[in-house]
């Protein structure tokens, strides 16, 4: 209860740069401002082919729309500024990594290996130890599903190392 | 209504579709949405009633199944039954946890057969008027959509608006429809496809709460014993049918209105559960009026919410918008039409959700007690399992590596987006909205010669868009009310 109202404490104490509403509503309007340039270089329809508006309008106004939001979440943010978020456990930013792991061996090595390996690093991660629930998350399961959707959806996985073996 | 169903193949598929929406929802984390969308894929197999009837089943299954977790172990299975924990949790604490969860499971099936039958009655008619709709029209009603997020969605108005164009920025990535021409795919060929629902809805609720559970490893349940489940006395059911029947109704017409589903509804329902109660201070104590004023609006709105989506192909939840992409993926265009051609269709979709509240009512009473073992299950398993069926089923669909990239980025972007307080729900909305919005604003312009202003010559369009000035202006009205009080 004590760190639920610890938490929900507004963070008035800190310079405006380090507030999340800050942080937050930045990143929204960096990124909303970069795509609305990026909309410059889209091709320009001639006017005999184009129907109503040309194909950068539209991402234009709702980029727009997106940053004028923004800057009123801003600025309601200013008078009654967010709560302060509890910082984030080791285990989250592990997770994370396994997810950036996941995206390197699959295109590295093996997308069956990727998903086996994310599966056993996050389940010993989060607290197993137990090696026949390690095993079973991280071969047993993946196998099944593979088999799964490959006998019933007809479907083809990417080549890698171990796909290959199981292929030929 | 219940013949197209009569068949071994069809009773068996919602058995199991029943058996998997409850399991579900009991699970919390998952739920009805994203046990939809990790099921889209194998539904390709089926023929479209049978997917259907499978992702309908596990719509009101799933929406139920929340009230177990949430009566025992405080805990929402699904945000639908957030409301639920209220009461359920302090009752089951008292020892009265099969009182509590009869009442849920009752008032749930009641709201749920309620819906169907404002389904069965509503949706040809809205169908029947939706003939009078243009492009002006559609566009205008997709615009009230997504400005009914912002009038009474969960969290901060402005902040659902955002995250609602987002979802609809997200959806002009890819070739320009009208013209061909690349929008936002960086040189990237995948992209040019744009970016399909499936990873994005994955994402954004599967792996974004396997970040949130990353979070939360050690946080341990306490799990209030299950004996039985008891039917409610006489006197409970004295206590609440008014209840049942107002919130069943409530819960129906949030359920219609588009974008909306069964956790505002709930909310709503158990509120005016208590402004009616003769004994409101017994609320958040373990009122049973609280209980069947919230499970059984959480329940109607899956009728409701099909509405829209059969009749005009506007989402009603995010649930229903899974079923709507369910229903694209086999070739159905939601719409009048539809109501014109495909009768047995239709009669397939209610009489499926009709035996699926029938079927819930049952797996309720007599295997609670086994769906609350599932929520033993450590999360430490569960999730990684998880992950694998999520990495699997988005790939499955277009066979795209790129597509399981999306959707972990996604999961990242909906972690954060919940931890600053901008719901998920209203992207999927976007995402499904987006072409329908654009397009009809696009070809509506083509009507009208570039003039803007012929929108306002148009009487169905212009009461949508008075509609959606209402719901904008909804929430500063509400919060000028609450700071006056």
């Amino acid at each position: 209860m004590k760190n639920v109202q610890k938490s929900k404490r507004a963070n008035k104490s800190l310079p405006f740069f380090f507030k999340d509403e800050f942080k937050v509503s930045f990143v929204i309007i960096f990124i909303s401002l970069i795509l609305l340039l990026t909309t410059f270089t889209f091709d320009i329809v001639p006017p005999i082919l184009n129907r109503g508006i040309q194909p950068a309008t539209f991402p234009k106004a709702l980029l727009i729309l997106i940053i004028a939001m923004t800057l009123i979440v801003y600025y309601l943010a200013t008078k009654n500024p967010w709560k302060i978020e509890k910082k984030l456990p080791r285990s989250f930013f592990l997770t994370l990594f396994s997810f950036i792991l996941f995206v390197i061996v699959s295109k590295a090595l093996d997308f069956f290996l990727a998903i086996s390996a994310l599966s056993i690093f996050v389940a010993y991660y989060w607290g197993e130890k137990r090696l026949f629930y390690l095993l079973l998350v991280g071969i047993i399961f993946p196998i099944i599903v593979f088999v799964f959707f490959e006998t019933i959806l007809g479907l083809r996985f990417p080549p890698g190392i171990i796909t290959n073996i199981y292929y030929s | 209504m219940l013949a197209p169903l009569f068949s071994s193949k069809l009773l068996l598929i919602l058995f199991f579709g029943t058996l998997f929406g409850l399991i579900l929802g009991v699970l919390p984390g998952l739920g009805p949405t994203t046990g939809g969308a990790l099921i889209l894929p194998f539904t390709m197999t089926l023929d479209p009633l049978s997917a259907i009837v499978l992702l309908t089943s596990i719509y009101c299954a799933g929406t139920y199944g929340g009230a177990i977790t949430a009566v025992l172990i405080n805990t929402p299975g699904t945000p639908a039954a957030a409301a639920t924990c209220l009461d359920g949790y302090p009752l089951a604490q008292k020892g009265e946890a099969g009182r509590a969860l009869g009442m849920a499971t009752v008032s749930s099936t009641v709201g749920g057969i309620f819906s169907v039958v404002i389904l069965v009655f509503f949706a040809p008619i809205l169908a029947q008027l939706a003939y009078e709709f243009g492009q002006p029209e559609y566009f205008a009603l997709a615009i009230f959509g997504l400005t009914m997020l912002a009038s009474i969605g969960e969290g901060s108005p402005i902040k659902n608006l955002i995250a609602g164009a987002f979802g609809i920025l997200i959806s002009t990535v890819g070739k320009d429809f009208m013209t061909s021409i690349d929008r936002f795919t960086f040189g990237i060929n995948e992209l040019t496809e744009g970016i399909g629902f499936i990873p994005v809805v994955v994402g954004l609720f599967a792996m974004s709460e396997m970040l949130t559970q990353s979070t939360l490893i050690n946080q341990v349940f306490n799990r209030i014993a299950l004996k039985a489940i008891k039917l409610p006395s006489k006197e409970d059911y004295k206590k609440t049918w008014k209840t049942i029947l107002r919130s069943s109704g409530i819960g129906s017409f949030i359920g219609v209105l588009p974008a909306e589903g069964g956790t505002v509804a709930s909310l709503i329902g158990y509120s005016e559960a208590k402004r009616f109660s003769k004994k409101p201070e017994e609320f958040g104590k373990g009122s049973i009026e609280g209980i069947a004023g919230a499970e059984a609006a959480n329940n109607a709105a899956t009728g409701g919410a099909m509405v829209p989506t059969l009749a005009l192909g506007i989402p009603g939840s995010a649930t229903t918008a899974v079923i709507l992409t369910g229903l694209i993926i086999h070739g159905v265009r939601p719409g009048p039409d539809l109501f014109r051609e495909q009768p047995d269709f239709l009669y397939g979709i209610f009489g499926a959700m009709l035996i699926a509240n029938i079927l819930f009512f049952i797996f309720g009473f007599f295997g609670a007690k086994i769906f609350a073992r599932i929520t033993l299950v450590p999360n430490k398993i569960l999730w990684p399992m998880i992950f694998a069926v999520s990495v699997c089923g988005t790939y499955s669909l277009n066979q795209s590596i790129i597509d399981v990239w999306i959707m972990l980025f996604f999961g990242v972007l909906g972690f954060f987006m919940r931890r600053y307080g901008f719901s998920v729900v209203p992207v999927i909305i976007g995402l499904i909205l987006g072409e329908l919005v654009e397009g009809t604003l696009r070809q509506s312009l083509v009507i009208f010669d570039g003039n803007w202003l012929m929108f306002f010559t148009r009487p169905i369009a212009l009461t949508f868009f008075i509609l959606s000035l209402i719901a904008l202006a909804f929430p500063l009205i509400r919060s000028r009310k609450l700071k006056k009080k």
